[in-house]
């Protein structure tokens, strides 16, 4: 991993903060700009999430790399009391206005891996991921940039 | 924020991205001014916003179901395309708000509504 | 773009105190030099038959520069201004056709002029040629491995320009009536194919204020699943964008793919062939449509 980013969720403002973050990164990861903001909804939703449900928390964004793709990583862990029922949430219209739900599965639908793991009294954490595949050039230069790391 | 008044139309063009209180304050501003003004339609203008969430849809439709309680059409303009293909992925409902281009279609599709004609709505 | 770059070992602490005084020395003398050791490296140059597509006024005008850049970064043990030059300079010359091997060739070479006038100059010091060239082998290696990788580097960026202006140039959406454009799609779609189209019709639905986009299939013999509902999501997304859009060209097989997808196929707005999306497209448009000889599609464009 390169690029490892952390926001602190706590107000309204701290969301703005999260997506800029997630579009940046994705940019840097070659994203197009369609996916950006795929990613920068899809971090709306769950940051959204965290401060409708526990009131704090943080989003964790960092790169992953596979020889023949990489991705980004989004980590939103909650401070939360944890959800009961993780299949319920993920039910389209689960839970009144505002609830958890209402957003989640939109959320999964924007990203490529999606997963909610949530310990009651816990909190909740939501991973997503989002794969780009390198093309040759890119295979070429990551090469290169783990051949230098080596010499160092 | 701004909302212009244009004949028998109210116009609200979003400057940035809004906070979520923001936000509120826009549909409960919208809501008041249809009523005061007997506006036959809305049309708001999202060019702005490079992020339209489950929350920014919610009260989008909730502008758009209050206006049409007092008779009145809203259509949303300006979509950027990689907030349209967002929202379409994200399986975002938008009914009962129309949608066009920007303000000049917008405004076009409401003379077509308000005429009681073919609605090309959503 | 990774700012990692490789660090060199650090050399023992003796050595380090005197490279404090003996570098100054070694780039004064360099400098000192500068005139003489140019030329050497320039007929070395083209003994090499390195840089054969530039003339020798060009040679002799970029010489001068990478000289002072190089014994500069010599000096500083900086790499960053160098890694500008050698971007700005990459930049210059891959268009004119110079290769990586020409250009990691002249670099080497310079190494090897300098290292040879400091061998002539201290010669006679064993010991002290000796520590001379521990601070400058490291230093000019590294400077070799920064001037090669920023120009690699500079290769790749243009080269990935001149991919995407293939894929778009390959695939372009045409704008045929005021309000209407057309995007003729041929051969076979992958998934990233997709996407990359999609994007280049919304971006044109905006850039040409269309109404309605015709989007003719007759050349794509068959999609599967996600290309399929891929296609149905940019349908709504252009109405989103406010432009309606019809299908043409629509092989039995690509209907069967959308009926499996439970595709409602009534709201697709598909027709036959191009001819007729295009008097489709301008009745929704409100064109009057004569019938008398139907236009050949070439008068449209």
């Amino acid at each position: 991993m390169d690029h490892e980013t952390c926001v602190e969720i706590e107000s309204d403002a701290d969301m703005v903060a999260a997506r800029a973050a997630g579009r940046a990164l994705a940019e840097r990861l070659g994203f197009s700009r369609t996916d950006g903001t795929l990613i920068a909804t899809a971090i709306s939703e769950v940051a959204r999430n965290i401060l409708v449900h526990a009131g704090c928390g943080e989003i964790l964004l960092h790169d992953v790399h596979e020889r023949d793709r990489h991705g980004i990583v989004v980590v939103a862990r909650d401070c939360g009391p944890g959800i009961q029922s993780v299949e319920l949430a993920l039910q389209d219209g689960w839970g009144s206005s505002g609830g958890l739900g209402l957003g989640l599965p939109g959320a999964r639908r924007l990203m490529d891996e999606f997963t909610i793991e949530s310990v009651p009294g816990d909190g909740t954490t939501v991973t997503m991921k989002k794969w780009r595949a390198r093309d040759p050039l890119e295979r070429l230069r990551r090469e290169r940039e783990q051949r230098e790391q080596v010499w160092a | 924020m701004p909302i212009l008044k244009q004949g028998d139309y109210l116009i609200a063009s979003i400057q940035s991205a809004l906070s979520d209180s923001e936000v509120l304050e826009l549909r409960d501003d919208l809501a008041e001014r249809v009523g005061q003004f007997r506006a036959r339609g809305i049309v708001v203008d999202v060019t702005a916003l490079d992020v339209i969430d489950s929350f920014a849809a919610r009260a989008l439709r909730t502008i758009g179901s209050t206006a049409k309680l007092r008779g009145a059409e809203t259509v949303l303009v300006g979509i950027q395309p990689d907030v349209a293909m967002a929202m379409v992925q994200f399986e975002l409902d938008l009914q009962p708000l129309h949608t066009a281009l920007d303000l000049e279609e917008g405004l076009a599709v409401l003379r077509r509504t308000a005429r009681g004609g073919d609605d090309d709505g959503p | 773009m990774n700012g990692q770059k490789p660090s060199l070992p650090t050399p023992p602490l003796e050595t380090h105190e005197i490279d404090a005084e003996l570098l100054p020395k070694l780039v004064a003398y360099l400098r000192q030099m500068s005139v003489e050791l140019r030329e050497k490296w320039v007929s070395r140059i083209s003994e090499a038959q390195l840089l054969g597509v530039m003339s020798p006024e060009e040679i002799f005008s970029e010489v001068k520069a990478v000289y002072d850049n190089y014994v500069d970064a010599l000096e500083t043990g900086s790499v960053e201004s160098l890694q500008a030059y050698a971007r700005d300079l990459s930049e210059r010359i891959i268009h004119r056709g110079v290769e990586t091997h020409e250009v990691l060739g002249i670099v080497l070479l310079l190494r090897d002029v300098l290292a040879r006038s400091l061998f002539l100059r201290y010669q006679d010091d064993p010991e002290l040629l000796d520590r001379i060239l521990d601070s400058y082998e490291p230093a000019a290696n590294r400077i070799a491995v920064t001037v090669g990788v920023s120009f690699v580097e500079e290769r790749e960026r243009v080269i990935r320009e001149q991919q995407a202006a293939i894929r778009e140039l390959s695939t372009p959406v045409l704008q045929v009536r005021d309000r209407l454009v057309i995007l003729p799609i041929i051969g076979a779609i992958d998934s990233q194919r997709a996407r990359q189209l999609t994007e280049q019709l919304l971006n044109a639905i905006q850039a040409n204020r269309a109404k309605v986009v015709v989007i003719d299939i007759t050349g794509v013999a068959s999609i599967d699943m996600t290309v399929a509902n891929h296609l149905v999501q940019t349908v709504n997304a252009a109405r989103l964008m406010g432009a309606s859009a019809i299908i043409t060209g629509l092989s039995s097989g690509i209907a069967q793919t959308l009926v499996d997808l439970r595709v409602d196929l009534s709201t697709m707005n598909t027709v036959g062939d191009l001819q007729g999306g295009l008097e489709e497209a301008e009745r929704l448009l409100g064109y009057k449509v004569l019938h008398s000889d139907p236009a050949p599609p070439d008068r449209l464009a």
